[in-house]
């Protein structure tokens, strides 16, 4: 299954510049589906990146407070990312850090240590749809975007602020999201998501992201610095400001062990 | 000394390439709900401080972290402590780490019966998740098939424990000038302990083994004049421990057994063993709700002073709300074979970005007045108190 699928990537991604656009005769799964597949493709190669973020929340109110988070991940083989989350602020959760395995389609692996009690707890991470250290971004939002997470569905092709995009819904799979389905609007010429919308359990329109400030590192790699989550239920917001994106760190495997989860500071 | 100054050394010529202090002063009032038996207040308050200081440097890091409180109740409670004082260097697949510094091992929640390298600090809590620094040597060897840690600890901790105007005392004052060990070497009998731990899957297990001065004395009474006392006594003992959590989806099933060489030869086994299983996002309110069951085994009947080392089962509860201030509610209610009853209620919350205010209760109740034998809690059947700790954090 592994090979067929990798064969299948392999297969998509060497062709993907003499096939641009042509989604000609495709049902609107199937084309949902190539989209995805190749906007994923133009994710992979990255090897190693690490970044400082700013979460922003205000609430409805317009209040707000703020969290300073390190995130370093890498890319396995065949299967979701490595990834380190080191948390900077609020004080009381300073030196707080998060080691997640994630996979492609089974439950991801996740340690987390606690530096008042020097203590690392393997946690469960079945916490799909709650929200992250009080923010409007839930854990499955923020887990790496697997295309095999998903059932796709192309919808149409739109202007939104003068930008052509693909418009695509998407389905979780995993029973355990807080989501029913999600409208993705991503760039047509380079493949990167500039907003989804987020359908709760009952259907209702829960969310809405917008991500903007786009930067190419590499020649290569799209990287949005600006992440805003609305919840159009609740009136609050949550904003991402990333800083300070890395690539080519060096990173392996040795620096996502629960050792190395021990010793960053 | 020779030790603190290689140390120093070490932190002068290493090279920077993170450093910071950081941590959090703290002010805490406990609330007895009935006065000691000794005659003690109902009232303690205290102030405590623990900066940390680090500092990276390239496959390296110095740690120093340092507690002191003071308490206006209980003089042997004013106290402080080296918690950490360790460098430490690694390379892809090693550590190696010299100093002062605690370990933790185990997975259970009400019971830490694995964990033994440190010496618990029994003045700052009764819950045994405070520790003393250690001194240690420890040497780790990150492999395929898991990693190992060995440990030599040259240097045993006493345990400390409250003064005459303190809660939480026998009727008799325990008095550490009169300590005695089974070692000749007395304190400084050199433990050692290797410990083998891996993740295969869902599953984390842990395999160890401490030879050395235990971390739990026994009580002798001693007649001094007109004043009996009791004076602590600490064996050389051997425990072989293995810890297993399997993360099954909402479950998290966990297992901590020992087996222990005992004092004077009586080999004895405890385990705990239990589960966590977690409602997450209860409702789309956003609250994670946890269920705690844990029972606690032990075979030893009574230790060897006669009170009774008693199975328990502890119930509880954990509410995650998963807000802006991080708000959290642990309830737990621990029965014993002797039906006595222990609740342990603790909820924080941050306030603002750098203060955190604390609630915490601990009740003991169902313990028969005229049976001072019966229950392990009898010493401190009247210390049940709630307590309330503003910390700010820098």
């Amino acid at each position: 299954m592994k090979l067929s699928r990798r064969l299948i990537l392999l297969f998509i991604f060497s062709t993907a510049p003499l096939l641009a656009d042509d989604y000609n005769g495709m049902s609107a799964e199937a084309k949902g589906l190539a989209i995805a597949t190749k906007a994923d493709a133009t994710t992979n190669g990255f090897a190693d990146s690490s970044a400082k973020m700013k979460m922003i929340l205000t609430n409805r109110h317009g209040q707000t407070s703020s969290r300073d988070l390190r995130v370093r991940s890498m890319e396995v083989a065949n299967d979701g990312d490595k990834s380190m989350t080191i948390f900077d602020s609020p004080a009381d959760v300073k030196g707080t850090a998060l080691l997640t395995y994630s996979h492609k389609v089974k439950n991801d692996d996740q340690w987390l240590y606690l530096p008042a009690l020097k203590r690392v707890k393997r946690m469960s991470s079945s916490n799909k749809s709650g929200p992250f250290m009080g923010s409007e971004f839930a854990f499955e939002d923020l887990g790496s975007q697997e295309v095999e997470k998903y059932q796709w569905k192309f919808i149409k092709e739109e202007q939104i602020d003068g930008v052509d995009t693909y418009v695509l819904e998407r389905t979780p799979v995993d029973k355990k999201s807080g989501y029913t389905r999600q409208v993705v609007w991503s760039h047509k010429a380079e493949l990167y998501p500039l907003k989804i919308d987020f359908y709760d359990r009952k259907k209702s329109l829960l969310k809405t992201l917008t991500l903007s400030d786009y930067k190419l590192y590499n020649d290569k790699f799209w990287r949005t610095h600006d992440m805003m989550m609305v919840n159009h239920q609740t009136g609050k917001k949550t904003q991402l400001l990333w800083a300070d994106i890395k690539f080519g760190n060096g990173l392996s495997d040795k620096d996502f062990t629960k050792n190395t989860l021990k010793r960053l500071r | 000394m020779r030790f603190i100054s290689l140390l120093v050394l070490i932190f002068v010529i290493a090279l920077p390439v993170q450093a910071e202090w950081r941590g959090h002063v703290s002010i805490e009032s406990r609330q007895f709900l009935e006065t000691g038996d000794q005659g003690q207040d109902k009232s303690q308050n205290s102030l405590k401080v623990e900066p940390e200081y680090f500092y990276q440097g390239e496959e390296s890091l110095f740690t120093l972290q340092f507690m002191a409180r003071t308490d206006a109740m209980d003089d042997n409670r004013t106290h402080a402590d080296i918690r950490e004082l360790s460098w430490l260097t690694y390379g892809d697949d090693w550590e190696f780490k010299v100093g002062i510094s605690k370990v933790f091992w185990g997975v259970a929640e009400t019971q830490h019966l694995v964990d033994i390298i440190n010496q618990t600090d029994s003045l700052e809590n009764i819950d045994a998740e405070d520790k003393l620094g250690q001194p240690m040597l420890a040497l780790t060897l990150m492999r395929d098939w898991g990693n190992i840690d060995f440990y030599l600890l040259p240097y045993f901790r006493e345990r400390q424990f409250a003064g005459v105007e303190g809660r939480f005392r026998a009727p008799y004052l325990i008095d550490t000038d009169y300590t005695t060990y089974a070692s000749g070497d007395e304190e400084k009998h050199l433990d050692s302990a290797v410990r083998w731990s891996h993740t295969l899957g869902d599953w984390d297990v842990g395999l160890s083994h401490f030879s050395g001065t235990s971390r739990a004395p026994i009580f002798q009474p001693m007649v001094l004049g007109s004043n009996v006392i009791l004076a602590p006594h600490y064996t050389t003992i051997d425990q072989t421990g293995l810890d297993i959590q399997a993360t099954l989806e909402n479950w998290l099933w966990k297992l901590e057994w020992v087996s222990n060489s005992g004092f004077h030869h009586r080999r004895y086994t405890a385990a705990v063993f239990g589960f966590e299983y977690s409602f997450y996002d209860l409702a789309e309110s956003g609250i994670d709700l946890g269920l705690i069951v844990e029972y606690k085994y032990d075979d030893r009947g009574t230790d060897l002073a006669g009170t009774p080392v008693l199975d328990n089962v502890v119930i509880g509860s954990r509410l995650a709300f998963n807000d802006e201030q991080s708000s959290e509610v642990l309830i737990g209610l621990g029965i014993n074979e002797a039906s006595n009853q222990f609740w342990n209620i603790e909820a924080s919350r941050r306030i603002g970005d750098e203060w955190k205010v604390t609630l915490e209760a601990r009740i003991l109740s169902q313990i028969d007045e005229s049976m001072p034998t019966a229950s392990p809690f009898y010493a401190i059947r009247n210390d049940s108190f709630i307590m309330l700790e503003l910390a700010r954090y820098f």
